[in-house]
């Protein structure tokens, strides 16, 4: 007990583990996160929102190393309203998408973060992008974090095209729900964002609002 | 001692074949971006030879801390307590902990001493530079910033967790900041090694819009749970009040940890801290007096100029 003046945890990396997910539907995008905020076995963070502007129309959703997701969302952040400004109007998605992507392939030893870009774009309607490890693919939805790997099974069964947007959001509640509960470093209160040509809109869903599943 | 002079850095150059008559041509290396890691391998290395000779390296005196920050209604209290630690000795029993910023800006500091004091110097200074080009006094949200992309281009090397809190133009702002550069914006927050007991008084007791005295006593009870239930946290509590335009630096703001009294016990009178003994305290045995007869032998003067 009195070998080491520290606890473990503290030196330990910050990391995000997560659950996250974002789905598509005809007009626009659902994203959805959890909240918890781990170093080591202590969480740090209960309430922290992992769904970050990247512009107005534009969220990505964080994984892995804290300050490594962090990081690559305010960097793209900056470079994305940079080109909107040389543009001169919103810029698409895919630019989005690219951007974190160039930063994920180049630091790839360096950097442990999983970002998931979404948005609503004129040209392209609702896009959701997945940019692990430097991959660029656009898929009709997409899971990532720790408690992604809980829930493959759930999404992949339920999953139909053509759900509208109250559907998405009750389909991403549910999965975020079912991640939460098996995966120990997810956890917390669930954030919803939903981005369509109106506008953006962030709902907070609270821990004993989240639907309950078979639970004994 | 560990001998440098043993550890060879540098390779024998080789004679270079007197026909071939170039000029030897000398090419500086470019410079590198981003940190040099280099000195780390030698630290590395040197351990390991130190460890052969049977001593050990000064050990980094890291400050095993309890710091915490809550908002009230009107501003930001950061609280800390003021134990120093080098291993398992108090190296420092009054250390101050609460850093300074900007007016309006400071910061708490656990992890290791050295790094969270040069860190939050020098973003003090950056901070009153770009203050004086903006002509605006400056935003936690700015100092924040800094402190963290410095700290993430160290990559968690500077041992700095900081707890940042200060009342700007938008109101009162308090974060967290981790050594590897990632940040969290809360409206209480606890770091170092006490900050799980701490992190306990607060989830039970924090309300939003709290007065000032009554976020006063909740940081000080923060802190004190910190100091009593944690081995690296201990002595005095240090707290920080900062409202708008205002700032009041209390230290000590409690002294949890008074230094004991002793009693003469014949006399029953208290001794605050004096350590002297009486003639008569040890007994003695046997006496013996022999005078020196000195004789002066030489005696020379050296005049100053005093003119």
């Amino acid at each position: 007990m009195l070998g080491e003046a520290e606890p473990q945890w503290l030196s330990e990396e910050v990391k995000t583990g997560t659950t996250i997910i974002a789905i598509e539907f005809n007009g626009g995008v659902v994203l959805g996160s959890d909240s918890r905020v781990s170093a080591g076995e202590s969480v740090v963070n209960r309430v922290m929102n992992k769904l970050s502007p990247l512009h107005d129309k534009i969220y990505c959703a964080l994984s892995g190393s804290a300050a490594d997701a962090q990081t690559i969302a305010e960097m793209v952040n900056y470079q994305l309203d940079v080109h909107s400004m040389e543009i001169g109007e919103d810029p698409l998605v895919r630019s989005a998408a690219t951007l974190v992507k160039n930063i994920s392939y180049k630091y790839k030893e360096e950097l442990s973060a999983h970002l998931i870009v979404a948005g609503w774009d004129r040209r392209g309607g609702g896009q959701v992008f997945a940019t692990l490890k430097g991959l660029l693919t656009r898929q009709p939805f997409a899971v990532g974090g720790s408690g992604s790997s809980y829930v493959y099974g759930f999404v992949d069964a339920e999953y139909r095209k053509g759900m509208n947007k109250k559907e998405c959001q009750q389909f991403v509640v549910n999965t975020l729900s079912l991640a939460m509960n098996r995966d120990g470093s997810s956890g917390g209160v669930a954030y919803l964002v939903t981005i369509d040509e109106h506008g953006t809109e962030e709902k907070v869903i609270l821990g004993n609002d989240l639907p309950t599943f078979f639970d004994q | 001692m560990p001998h440098l002079s043993r550890v060879s850095f540098f390779t024998s150059r080789k004679h270079k074949p007197s026909s071939t008559k170039m000029a030897t041509l000398t090419m500086s290396r470019p410079p590198v971006a981003g940190f040099s890691f280099e000195n780390c391998r030698r630290n590395v290395f040197l351990e390991g030879e130190v460890n052969n000779l049977e001593c050990s390296l000064p050990a980094a005196r890291k400050t095993g801390t309890t710091i915490c920050g809550v908002v009230f209604k009107d501003g930001v209290v950061l609280g800390a307590d003021t134990r120093a630690t080098e291993g398992m000795v108090v190296a420092d029993k009054n250390c101050s902990k609460i850093h300074y910023i900007s007016p309006n800006i400071y910061c708490c500091g656990a992890g290791t001493a050295a790094d969270t004091e040069m860190t939050t110097q020098i973003i003090s200074s950056n901070l009153e530079l770009h203050s004086l080009s903006t002509g605006r006094l400056p935003r936690v949200a700015t100092a924040n910033r800094m402190l963290k992309q410095m700290l993430f281009r160290y990559q968690g090397y500077i041992g700095a967790a900081l707890v940042l809190g200060g009342v700007d133009c938008n109101g009162p702002h308090l974060y967290s900041i981790y050594p590897h550069g990632s940040t969290d914006k809360l409206p209480y927050v606890t770091m170092g090694s006490g900050s799980l007991a701490a992190m306990a008084i607060f989830e039970d007791r924090y309300k939003p819009d709290l007065e000032e005295e009554e976020a006063k006593l909740l940081v000080r009870d923060a802190i004190a749970a910190g100091i009593f239930n944690d081995l690296g946290s201990g002595s005095n509590i240090d707290l920080t009040v900062i409202t708008k335009g205002n700032v009041d630096y209390i230290r000590p703001h409690d002294e949890a940890n008074k230094k004991g009294v002793r009693l003469i016990e014949l006399e029953a009178l208290q001794l605050t801290g004096d350590y002297k003994y009486k003639r008569g305290t040890t007994a003695v045995l046997s006496k013996c007096v022999t005078p020196l007869d000195l004789q002066v032998v030489e005696e020379s003067i050296q005049t100053m100029d005093t003119s």
